[in-house]
């Protein structure tokens, strides 16, 4: 019988920054579990710790305490370039300011994380203008960043972040900047193109009209999850 | 990932223009100095080098560069001549002389005077007559830089051109007449004075009346004798200086180096441009990969290594460097091929090309090693900050 191995399991994990002589503790003993396929919200008052769980969760930055294990690899026990590889592979980046290369066209910037996972070119680019199409941008591959609309670069990010095809996708408040109804349609995508796969999502957002999309919401405070709970249970008062 | 580094830097047109224009500053700098230096030091010994045929100079001890004549009695001649393993010695005069314009005023030459019977030291080239019209009467060659330019003829008109100077012409050395027989191409002297060549008999009767008139003796060493051996006879047996060509180059070379102030003036020139254009290109590349560093950032988010950043940035600082450093290059041969028939001293040796390379690959490493500090030191957690 196989063992069920959950996307993201993180146990007592903790963070803390040196800020001057003193330090500001992040992360107070995070517990959570998110599950393959699933899409799980961070919410929560700003400096509450959500992008330092996110950033601990992907492997960009080491907690000081506790584990966190994404498909039951833990990244502290990995060496740096096995980590390195490990991220490239299995882990997609939605920023909130997009992060495109500005010099690049579309399709070169869906194209980058192939080109890290070193696709050749030619195929990075194939491969890139077929997952543009899948999000609705087939007629702008060519274009660079600054051509397009708030809404189809963040689409072009999205693009990205699924083209090398990862198993966890983690985004930085993804609708942040931008409007309600073009909010709305990223959602869609995300819930509709990511998740494709039993792809893992875990949105990091302050935005309560985008809950619904959510399988689960998990609500932080103080550098703890404080609650988790669907988006029905979300709305009834706790 | 080389082609992603490429069009970052293509990308900002302004910042890529500033490092190749620094990096071109630099490398013109780094060649075309130098280029003038190796000129003019190679006109140092420009007469040394004219003059192919003998193996060895002899001359005072106490001479230290070509142009420092202290002269020698004429018999230390037959001196040199009874050394074994000399196949010939001749003697020759060099010394500077006042020349007489047609419009009254003087110029200073540089008046060399050769053998009677051999003519041995004449000119390397003649454009106009034969070294052997020297034997006429009053004969001079005059070298055609010189009747060109500082012996030519004045106008009759104010403001008018001089006419050059031409076999047949007269002019006066030291009150004496003489007569042009002959236009020569010399190299350049360091001083650019005129050459004018004539006979040793002749060159003598010109100068100022001095007990001692010989200020060489060249030497042919037989074929079985190896000219330094010979030299250190001739050393040994008459107490004189005796050197091979190169040796009585290097020899005056050295002086120039140690006594004159031109290769500190040319190597802080040097100096300057390489310290300038290193300000202008790391300053400018550091800014660049600083207002790179979000993307940077996200390419070390996305899986990519330092080694692969570290790539990069060597790549874009190549790549500007290559550009600059072809374009210095490229400067500094067109400055040298418009100067060609000029005054200036220029030479372009290949050893230059290697020095001003590895001044701007120096540069280069300098400006990315700022850069690539700053990004290996970049936690990738940053691209999660808004």
């Amino acid at each position: 019988m196989a063992t069920f191995i959950p996307a993201v399991r993180c146990q007592s994990v903790t963070k803390s920054y040196p800020v001057g002589d003193s330090e500001v503790k992040a992360l107070r003993g995070v517990d959570l579990e998110v599950q393959p396929g699933e899409l799980m919200m961070l919410v929560g008052p700003s400096g509450c710790g959500k992008t330092t769980l996110i950033s601990v969760v992907a492997g960009i930055l080491d907690q000081d305490g506790g584990q966190c294990e994404v498909f039951g690899r833990n990244f502290l026990h990995m060496p740096d370039k096995e980590k390195l590889n490990y991220r490239a592979r299995n882990i997609g980046f939605v920023f909130q300011a997009y992060n495109l290369l500005p010099t690049l066209t579309a399709a070169e910037n869906v194209a980058v994380p192939l080109i890290i996972n070193r696709t050749p070119r030619r195929e990075a680019l194939a491969k890139a203008n077929e997952v543009l199409a899948g999000v609705g941008l087939g007629e702008r591959s060519d274009s660079l960043p600054s051509q397009l609309s708030g809404g189809e670069q963040q689409r072009v990010a999205i693009a990205r972040a699924l083209a090398h095809g990862p198993r966890l996708v983690v985004c930085d408040e993804p609708t942040s900047a931008l409007d309600h109804e073009t909010g709305r349609r990223v959602m869609e995508l995300l819930r509709g193109v990511a998740l494709a796969g039993d792809r893992t999502l875990i949105i990091v957002t302050h935005d309560e009209r985008i809950f619904d999309f959510a399988d689960r919401i998990a609500r932080m405070d103080d550098g703890r999850i404080t609650r988790v709970a669907t988006p029905g249970q979300e709305r009834e008062p706790s | 990932m080389y082609r992603i580094a490429l069009q970052m830097l293509m990308g900002d047109r302004g910042k890529c223009l500033g490092m190749v224009m620094g990096l071109t500053f630099a490398s013109l700098i780094m060649t075309q100095q130098p280029a003038i230096f190796v000129g003019l030091m190679t006109r140092s010994y420009s007469f040394i080098s004219d003059l192919a045929l003998p193996d060895l100079w002899v001359m005072d001890p106490k001479v230290q560069f070509v142009d420092d004549i202290k002269p020698l009695q004429d018999t230390e001649l037959y001196r040199v001549r009874g050394v074994r393993g000399v196949q010939w010695a001749v003697p020759l005069f060099k010394g500077i002389l006042k020349a007489r314009l047609a419009n009254g005023t003087f110029q200073s030459c540089n008046v060399i005077g050769l053998d009677d019977a051999t003519l041995v030291g004449g000119p390397p080239v003649m454009l106009q007559g034969r070294l052997e019209d020297l034997r006429r009467s009053d004969g001079v060659i005059v070298d055609i830089d010189g009747a060109q330019d500082k012996l030519a003829k004045p106008s009759a008109m104010p403001g008018g051109q001089p006419t050059p100077l031409q076999v047949g012409d007269t002019l006066e050395l030291n009150d004496k007449r003489a007569v042009v027989v002959g236009i020569a191409k010399v190299t350049r002297t360091f001083q650019s004075q005129p050459v004018i060549y004539t006979t040793f008999t002749r060159a003598v009767s010109f100068a100022p009346r001095e007990r001692k008139l010989l200020s060489f003796v060249l030497v042919k060493a037989k074929p079985d004798v190896a000219p330094v051996d010979l030299a250190r006879q001739i050393r040994a047996a008459t107490g004189m200086a005796a050197y091979t060509r190169e040796q009585f180059a290097e020899l005056t070379v050295d002086y120039f180096l140690k006594n004159t102030g031109i290769p500190i003036n040319f190597g802080v020139s040097v100096l300057l441009g390489f310290i300038v254009g290193a300000a202008i290109a790391g300053q400018t590349f550091y800014s660049f990969t600083r207002e790179n560093l979000r993307q940077f950032g996200v390419l070390k988010a996305m899986g990519a290594s330092n080694g692969t950043l570290l790539k990069m940035i060597l790549l874009q600082a190549a790549l500007v460097g290559s550009i600059g450093y072809g374009l210095g290059v490229g400067l500094t041969s067109l400055f040298g091929y418009a100067m060609r028939n000029t005054i200036l001293a220029f030479k372009f040796p290949w050893q230059l090309l290697v020095f001003s390379g590895a001044g701007v690959t120096l540069i280069c490493v300098f400006a990315a090693l700022l850069s690539i500090r700053r990004v290996i030191k970049l936690e990738p957690v940053v691209v999660f900050q808004s």
